[in-house]
């Protein structure tokens, strides 16, 4: 599997805050890689750097060439003061009448094609904007948190609509989520992020991590099974407090 | 008719047509302030002109031009608000307009016709200047829509998507500041920003798609100079005023339409 997206020991200072720090992440072809994080853990920074909205500053992004992306950001407000038509938005995308209708279809927003963009709801706008990602005919799906707004049931639905457009569009997929359960069978690998990454791996042992259960607590996991050795843990603010740590934190 | 009416009505006409689709741009973008500050400056961009004795016409639209830029620059490192930058450089432009004019050129030329417009005035010369302007624009406009639009739509989206962000808002400040330079002889520096924004906003109550806000903005406009015109040669009002109060009711018969559909 040959990668589409990678980034080496950046870091990202915004201000004098430092929000990243040596974040090591790949995205494969047709992988789909979670960020899960607390708030203010940086999930969305990373997602701006991969998207180029961010610049790192340090380490490197490496992008595959010519790399397609269909970008879902977290809010999107237009202004009410440009019309525009959800249909109208859609075709401002390089794609057919028939790939548009098959689109709206799938994603359940044909009934929505008059209405106006700044009138949708926050659930309506993101399947919208899933949409439009999804005509670009992207070989990256970069999602910002796509269940915003969106009830459980639904995220649920959302998660498999998102697993089926990476067999559908043979894309890479890189979202942000919040829950894991939720997104977990959907999930290839998972980066738990909290300005540096604690744990990553398959969705089931990052669920059994000591790192992952000490960001989102003890019924984060189902079943907690002790076999780490960790070298750090976290206190309430979500700030590092080391053990016996054998790497730096600024 | 009387010729001064006919080129008058030209003139106006041709600035409204175009300033129409970009004072849709202009409210999509929120750039209204922006263009107050390229028009007060414009008043310097006359007296330098003057100064120098080059065209009025050509002085005007390269230190816009060079405004708008310098503008780009500053917006990149946010320490103040873009509105307070807007507002520090708008009447300082406009306050070093006046001094210059009043210092080198106060023989020469009449302040209240750029304050307030001189369309009255206009002959063919302003004509063949005006239209080529107003088609370049245009023609700039049309080729250009696809990628203006999406980034007035959000600028991140655009960006990621592979757009040249930078290079398209440049287009469209530079596309500003040329047709700021035009609306001066309609409407004067003071009120150019109304010709802008007055008839895109009048054709949002009414349209549903960008494409139709731009084409009847351009129409109202026309109308709204057609209207001022009227007023002028019937009750001897100012013209370039005028034109503005047209478009202001203009925009109240649309707010008026619009409950009712």
């Amino acid at each position: 599997m040959s990668n589409l997206v990678q980034l080496t020991d950046v870091g990202l200072v915004l201000g004098r805050q430092s929000v990243l720090e040596h974040i090591n992440l790949k995205v494969g072809e047709r992988e789909i890689v979670t960020l899960i994080g607390p708030n203010g853990a940086g999930k969305s920074s990373v997602v701006n750097v991969v998207s180029g909205l961010l610049a790192p500053t340090s380490g490197t992004l490496w992008r595959a060439p010519g790399l397609r992306i269909g970008y879902v950001p977290q809010r999107l407000h237009f202004e009410a003061s440009l019309p525009m038509t959800v249909a109208r938005f859609l075709e401002l995308t390089t794609s057919t009448g028939a790939e548009r209708d098959a689109c709206q279809a799938q994603l359940h927003i044909g009934n929505l094609a008059q209405q106006q963009l700044h009138s949708l709801s926050g659930g309506e706008l993101q399947r919208v904007l899933l949409a439009r990602a999804m005509l670009r005919k992207p070989q990256l799906l970069l999602l910002d948190e796509p269940a915003q707004g969106v009830d459980v049931s639904g995220q649920v639905e959302l998660y498999r609509t998102i697993a089926l457009l990476r067999d559908q569009l043979k894309c890479g997929v890189l979202m942000v989520s919040h829950d894991l359960h939720l997104v977990m069978a959907q999930t290839d690998t998972v980066y738990c992020l909290n300005r540096h990454i604690c744990c990553q791996g398959a969705p089931a042992s990052v669920s059994q991590h000591p790192d992952y259960r000490q960001l989102f607590g003890k019924d984060a996991a189902d079943i907690a099974i002790y076999t780490h050795n960790h070298d750090h843990a976290h206190n309430l603010q979500g700030e590092v407090v080391p053990h016996s740590c054998d790497h730096h934190h600024a | 008719m009387p010729d001064f009416l006919v080129f008058a009505l030209l003139a106006g006409s041709g600035v409204a047509l175009v300033s129409g689709p970009l004072g849709a741009f202009v409210i999509w973008r929120r750039m209204a302030y922006f263009g107050d500050t390229l028009a007060h400056a414009s008043l310097l961009g006359v007296a330098l002109g003057l100064f120098l004795q080059i065209n009025t016409w050509l002085a005007v639209m390269v230190s816009s031009i060079l405004l708008a830029l310098a503008l780009l620059l500053l917006q990149k490192r946010q320490a103040l608000a873009t509105d307070t930058l807007l507002g520090i450089l708008s009447h300082s432009a406009l306050a070093a307009g006046l001094v210059c004019v009043s210092r080198f050129a106060e023989q020469r030329i009449d302040l209240f016709s750029f304050l307030f417009g001189d369309l009255l005035t206009a002959n063919a010369q302003d004509l063949v200047t005006i239209y080529s302007f107003a088609v370049l624009v245009l023609g700039l406009l049309i080729w250009a829509w696809r990628p203006l639009l999406l980034c007035a739509l959000d600028q991140n989206l655009a960006q990621v998507e592979g757009l040249a962000v930078q290079r398209w808002q440049t287009l469209l400040m530079v596309m500003m500041a040329l047709v700021i330079a035009l609306a001066m002889k309609v409407v004067g520096v003071l009120l150019i920003t109304a010709l802008l924004i007055i008839p895109a906003a009048s054709a949002r109550q009414l349209t549903q798609s960008p494409e139709a806000m731009a084409i009847l903005a351009s129409g109202l406009g026309v109308l709204a100079v057609l209207g001022g015109l009227a007023s002028s040669f019937w009750w001897d009002t100012p013209a370039g005023p005028s034109v503005v109060l047209a478009a202001g009711l203009g925009f109240l018969v649309s707010l008026v339409v619009r409950r009712r559909t």
